[in-house]
This record gives C-alpha cells, structure tokens and sequence, in this order.
C-alpha cells in the first residue's frame, strides 16, 4: 500500500483555510498564530458561545471546499495515464467531488503534477500555480515530482522532485502509483483541508494532533 | 524565458499582408496536446501558416544517464519513454542486447513476448481512440476504452507486476512465468473485445460528425512521408508499407498470418482507419498463440554483469506508434559507450508542420490525434 | 539486389570510400567534402534509391566525432550505414536536409547535442535544449556537470 508523506516547506504562503480557535491545542500553546508568528498580545477572553458559532462556521466552509476540489488538467509523462485511470470507470474520482477537471489554472482549486518536472518546464509550472486563485492545494503524484524518481542520477535536465519550485501538500510514492493510491492522497487531502490546520501548525503539532 | 527572443522574432517576421498575422501558442500544458508539447502556431485569421514545435519539456537526458548504467538497468528506462508500448520499447532493447551477446531466446519466452506486445499495442490503441475522440469532442469513448484498458491492465498486473511501465523483459527473456489465470483472463478479454470493436464502429467511425472532421484533413503523400521518416500506422495510412513485423520479422512473427494494413488515402481517416483494423489483426495474433504456447524455459542464462563486445548494434521493433530503433555502441565494458534510440515519434511530428498547413485550428487538433504522438518519447 | 552486389555498385559510384563490417549491415566511410556529392547519387540513383533515412545520429569517440547515418531504400531494403569522420575542435558538415527532410529535426538535435555545425540548413538552433545552452553541448564525453554529474 502506498503510504503518503507529509513533507513540510517553508513558504510564505499558508494553507490559507480557515484557523481554528485556540481551544482545539489547548490553552498556553500559542497555536492561534498569524503567518508572521507573532504572539498575541495580551489576555484572550472568550464570548460564551461565540467560538463554538465561528468553529462550526469553519468546519462548514472547510467541509465544503475539500469535497469539491477541482483538479487542473496537467500531466506530464507516465502518471498521467494513472491520473486519467483515475478518471475513468473504474477507479472513479468523481465521487470525491473531482468531477470537473479544468483545463485551466483560473479555475482550479488543486493541481495534480503527474510526471517529471525538468529544468525547462519548471518556470511553465510556476507560472501555472501562480495563476491558480487562493486556497489551491498541490498534490506531487509519482516517484518523479516527489524527488527525481528514477531519473534523479546523472541527468542535467530534470529537477529533483517538484517542491523545489512551488510547495506541496501531498506526496505519492510509486512508479506510477496505483489509482487506489491517487484516491488516497485526494481523501488525505480532503482530511488536511477539514482540519483546519496550517502548514506551519502541521510542522509544529505532537502526532496524536495531527488529522 | 522559454523562446521568448523568438516569438519576438517571429512576430517581426510575418509578412504583413493586410490583415496581420497573429502568433499563438498551444501547450505547454494543453488538454489536447497528449503531452507537454508546445506549438507556436502563425494564423491568419484562422488559417495557419506555419506550426513549428518547440520541444523539450519533458527532456529527461535519459541518453546521457544510460551511458552510466548497466545493460540489464537501462532497460527499465526505456520503458518510461514511450510509455504506452512500454512492453514493446524493452522488447527492442533486450533484442539489442541479445545481438551482441549472442544469446538465443527459448521458444516460450518468444511467444509470451509477442502476446505481451500485441495486448500492449492493443491497449496503446485503446487509449489513442479514446483520446482522439476527446480530442474531437466525443467524451463518451473516453470511458469505453478505459473500461478494455482496465481488463488488459489486470492481466497484466497478474503476470508482471504492474499496470503501466512493466519491466519484465530481461536479456535472454522473461522475468518471471505467467500466472495460472491468465490463459483464462486473455480468452475471456479476446471474447469480450471483438464485440467491443464493433460497437467503437458504431460509435465514431460511421459517425457523420466524426468522418467530416477527419476526411480529407491532414493530407501527406507517399513520397513526402518516406522523405519525413515517418513510420508506423500515421505512415501507413499514406501507402507506405513499413510494418517491421512483416520486414525484418523478429521473434515469432514470421510464423504467425497477419495483414499488414495499408491505406492509401494519406488523410486523418486513413490513419485512423489503420489504428482500427490493427486492433483486429492483434486480436487474431493473439488468438493464434494463446492455444499454442510451448513449454520450457523463460529465459536464457546469462551472466549476472553483462559486456557486450565492441562494435555497433541495431534492433527494431514495432511498437504502437512506428519503428523504434536501438543503436549501441559499445566498447567492450560494462556500460554502453552510445546509445541512441530512434523514436517513431520524433520524425513523424517533423511532418505536422507540412500536414496542419493552410487548414484551420480545428483540424491542427485532429490531426494531431491521429498522429498519436507520445511527447516523453520525443524528447527522450 | 543482395548486399554483395550493393558492395560492387557502390565500390563502382564511389571510388574513394573505404568499407567497413562493424555491426551487422554494410558500412561505408566517407570523407566529408565528398558528403554532397555522396547522398546526392545514394538517394537519386535509380538501382540504389536510398530514400528512406531512419537514424541519423554521432558518437564522440575521444579523439573524433563521427556521424552515422543510417539508411534504407523502400525499393531493395537493404540497409546501409554511412558514416563520416569529423574534427573535434571545428565540426563541420553539409546538412542533407534537402535530400531527406527528416534530417532538419535530426540535425538540429545534433547541433545541440554534439556542436556539429551544418552548413545550409534552413533553421539550425536548439529543439529541445532550453534557452541558454549555445555551446555546451551534453552528450560529448567531456561535458562537465559537477551538480549533477557523477564521474564513475
């Protein structure tokens, strides 16, 4: 079974869904922190029921926008034919909430990168996911986008695993993966966006509290 | 960044003939495109000019890094080339290797890999019509011909291990015996495909929508396809008569009754009307072997570092998309000293230029489909 | 036509070629003033009619390169192999682009890969390396990489 590995990149730009209050980490922890990892000032005074209201509010928004993610149609050599499996009859990711796969960046929420990125396709995905409107998610499918895969030795042209370039939420180990294994990274996924949390919290969470 | 100095110039370039010309690009990423395949495309209106292709998106320098490994491991690079006939890309690279060594592969390890070829060329096939016709605006025969691909990857998944870029040819022959099943999964496939081809007839070929976008789109004549190199069905459906399984026949295809397909009307349909009778004449090849499979060996020992003695070697294969090519050239150690594989891919793509010429985008489309290019097997 | 009586046909058209048997199919060795002139009969001839052109690649030996073309006829079938000796500080070959177009995309792959310069073609400059590789060409055997390169 092909198990996914959560890698964690420092970037600026957060998973930009919305945080969960204080509560959830318990109190002195500091976990309710802004992407420039200032403290807050001061005393945190709750309004009875009002974080209740708000964390229901969040769990709804986050529920919705992981069960309708819309992948991008980009797939470079061989894990794209799985991605197009995937697609198909069988192995159906249209259950998920995937159903509508854009051709276009503008439209997308999540953008799969099925293949091996080289030097001279790396600023074409940049520009790709800088086109891409917030929140969108990266998944680095196959042995390639993940770290150069078979290709990593002795080649001038490929770059080793596609988070050199843009940051990456989940990765697929295989060559090519499985279908079953592309549906497993979408509900990680899916998992990661309901809870709420950061890439930065992710980083910093003891195991039992990660989703 | 990528060509910009040269759209530039060619922006500059364009004769300017009242109207203007109007530089655009298709691709890289692109649904339509099979591939990161960028095509800077001069229109006139809508008429196109000129196509020129800019390649190198997915150049993995596989050539350069097989120069560092063994002959048993480059061959499970080959197969990420072209990778919808990747059983047939390692069939022509042991076939290579076995010329040099000198090997003789047993019988039975003959036959399995020309029914692996021939199931891969009929997936490769599936696959091509089921995105041809996206590519077209049909979306239904997508998920026909997954459906078939899906029973094919089974039986492969079965015997070789894996779905997609199998590696399960070695030099002096197989890997590993076929699993008990699959006499009984291939005949279940065969009786179930011959009805399937039927209703794809059905679907797309004797569609009235479908014949006007393709007929009479994309016309290449015999001598300019020969004078192109082009290969395989895209050549076939000019007249050429180029199939390597009837020419230079190599493993068990001179015993085997087969046509060759050839059409003479050089345009869009005639190339898809090939890829649609092979599949019938893979199914026949298969039906004749699958009764017929000897027993013994799977493979010929060899050593476990192989040398390959110094001079040249070249070996040929079919695959799904024309002749691919293998020319070693060795020094007498344990690595290739050159290798050189001649894709299908890369000659017939020289010809899109002098196909897409004077029509309009849409038939660009078609007929890059019925070219069925694989870009990772271009770029290499 | 057997390969013994292409041999003669050959020996007779080109006075100056020496013959080879390295591999399998006849090969022919040719200096490359005489390249034009060469592939100019080889494809126009009416017995021999080599117009099919499948392979056309170059190998870096350490002390030359060599082009090798590999070609066919759709008539005789029979393969042959030219190949052509070129100095490795200033390689340069008339482009046979005119005689088998498949050869403008080889040629072209060539140029980048090996710094073969060919005269007269139509649209030399890089196919598939990106912007910014003129001159460093990657498949010689004195490419130097330290990145990403291990010397073995």
């Amino acid at each position: 079974m092909n198990v996914d590995i959560t890698k964690y990149n420092d970037s600026s730009q957060n998973l930009p869904s919305v945080r969960r209050t204080p509560d959830s980490f318990g109190v002195g922890r500091g976990a309710f922190q802004s992407s420039s990892a200032l403290a807050f000032p001061g005393e945190v005074h709750h309004t009875p029921g009002g974080g209740v209201l708000v964390s229901k509010l969040d769990d709804v928004i986050n529920w919705a926008r992981s069960n309708s993610l819309w992948p991008l149609v980009f797939g470079t050599s061989c894990c794209a034919i799985e991605m197009m499996s995937t697609a198909g009859a069988k192995y159906d990711w249209s259950r998920f909430g995937f159903e509508v796969a854009r051709a276009t960046p503008r439209q997308a929420d999540v953008i799969i990168i099925a293949g091996t990125i080289v030097n001279k396709m790396a600023p074409v995905l940049k520009r790709l996911y800088d086109q891409m409107a917030d929140p969108k998610y990266v998944i680095a499918m196959g042995a390639c986008a993940t770290s150069g895969g078979p290709f990593f030795y002795n080649t001038y042209s490929v770059v080793k695993g596609a988070d050199h370039v843009i940051p990456v939420d989940v990765y697929i180990a295989g060559c090519p993966p499985r279908p079953e294994a592309l549906l497993h990274s979408l509900i990680t996924l899916q998992e990661k966006i309901k809870s709420g949390m950061t890439r930065e919290q992710i980083k910093t969470a003891k195991p039992e509290q990660r989703f | 960044m990528f060509r910009e100095t040269e759209i530039v110039k060619q922006i500059e370039s364009a004769e300017p003939d009242g109207f203007g010309d109007l530089v655009i690009n298709v691709g890289p990423q692109h649904p339509a495109t099979h591939g990161v395949l960028h095509l800077v495309i001069t229109l006139n209106g809508e008429t196109i000019k000129k196509v020129e292709p800019h390649l190198g998106y997915i150049h993995r320098s596989i050539e350069k890094m097989c120069e560092s490994l063994s002959y048993r491991q480059f061959i499970y690079v080959t197969s990420k080339m072209d990778y919808l006939s990747s059983h047939m890309n390692n069939h022509g690279c042991c076939l290579c290797v076995e010329k040099g060594l000198q090997v003789e592969v047993p019988p039975r390890a003959q036959v399995i890999r020309v029914l692996m070829d021939e199931l891969t060329r009929i997936a490769s096939h599936c696959l091509w019509w089921g995105a041809m016709a996206m590519d077209v605006g049909a979306l239904t025969p997508f998920f026909l011909s997954f459906r078939e691909r899906e029973l094919i990857n089974d039986i492969m998944e079965e015997t070789c291990g894996t779905r997609l870029t199998m590696n399960y040819m070695v030099p002096g022959g197989v890997m590993a015996d076929l699993h008990p099943n699959f006499y009984k999964s291939v005949k279940d496939f065969i009786a179930h495909f011959k009805n399937k081809i039927d209703e794809y007839d059905q679907l797309v070929t004797d569609n009235i929508i479908f014949q006007n976008r393709t007929k009479g789109i994309g016309f290449i004549s015999k001598e300019e396809a020969i004078s192109f190199g082009m290969t395989g069905p895209s050549a076939r459906g000019s007249g050429v008569q180029c199939d390597v399984r009837k020419l230079f026949p190599y493993e068990v295809y001179d015993k085997l009754q087969f046509d060759e397909i050839i059409e003479t009307a050089g345009d869009s349909f005639a190339r898809y009307m090939v890829r649609m009778k092979e599949l019938r004449q893979s199914i026949s090849i298969i039906e004749q072997l699958i009764d017929n499979i000897p027993e013994g060996d799977i493979q010929t020992k060899t050593k476990a570092v192989l040398k390959l003695p110094k001079g040249e070697y070249y070996s040929r294969v079919e695959t799904a998309r024309g002749e691919f090519g293998v020319y070693i050239v060795s020094e007498g150690g344990t690595t290739p000293y050159r290798i050189k594989f001649r894709s299908p891919g890369f000659s017939n793509l020289s010809a899109l230029d002098h196909m897409a010429r004077g029509g309009k985008i849409g038939d660009l489309v078609a007929t890059m489909g019925t070219l069925d290019l694989v870009i990772p097997d271009i770029d290499r | 036509m057997t390969s013994e009586e292409l041999k003669i046909k050959l020996t007779a058209f080109f006075q100056t070629a020496t013959f080879g048997e390295s591999g399998e199919w006849l090969n022919m060795n040719i200096a490359a003033a005489n390249l034009p002139a060469t592939t100019n009969i080889l494809r126009h001839d009416p017995v021999l009619n080599f117009d099919y052109l499948f392979c056309q690649t170059c190998v870096d030996f350490k002390t030359h390169l060599t082009m090798v073309y590999h070609l066919t006829s759709t008539g005789h079938r029979l393969p042959l192999v030219l190949k052509v000796q070129l100095d490795r500080n200033n390689p340069e070959i008339e482009t046979v682009s005119q005689t088998w177009k498949t050869a403008e995309f080889h040629e072209r792959e060539i140029y980048e890969m090996f710094g073969v310069n060919f005269l007269n073609h139509p649209d030399l400059r890089l196919l598939i390396l990106p912007d910014g590789w003129e001159g460093r060409n990657p498949m010689r055997k004195d490419f130097e990489d330290p990145i990403n390169m291990i010397k073995l």
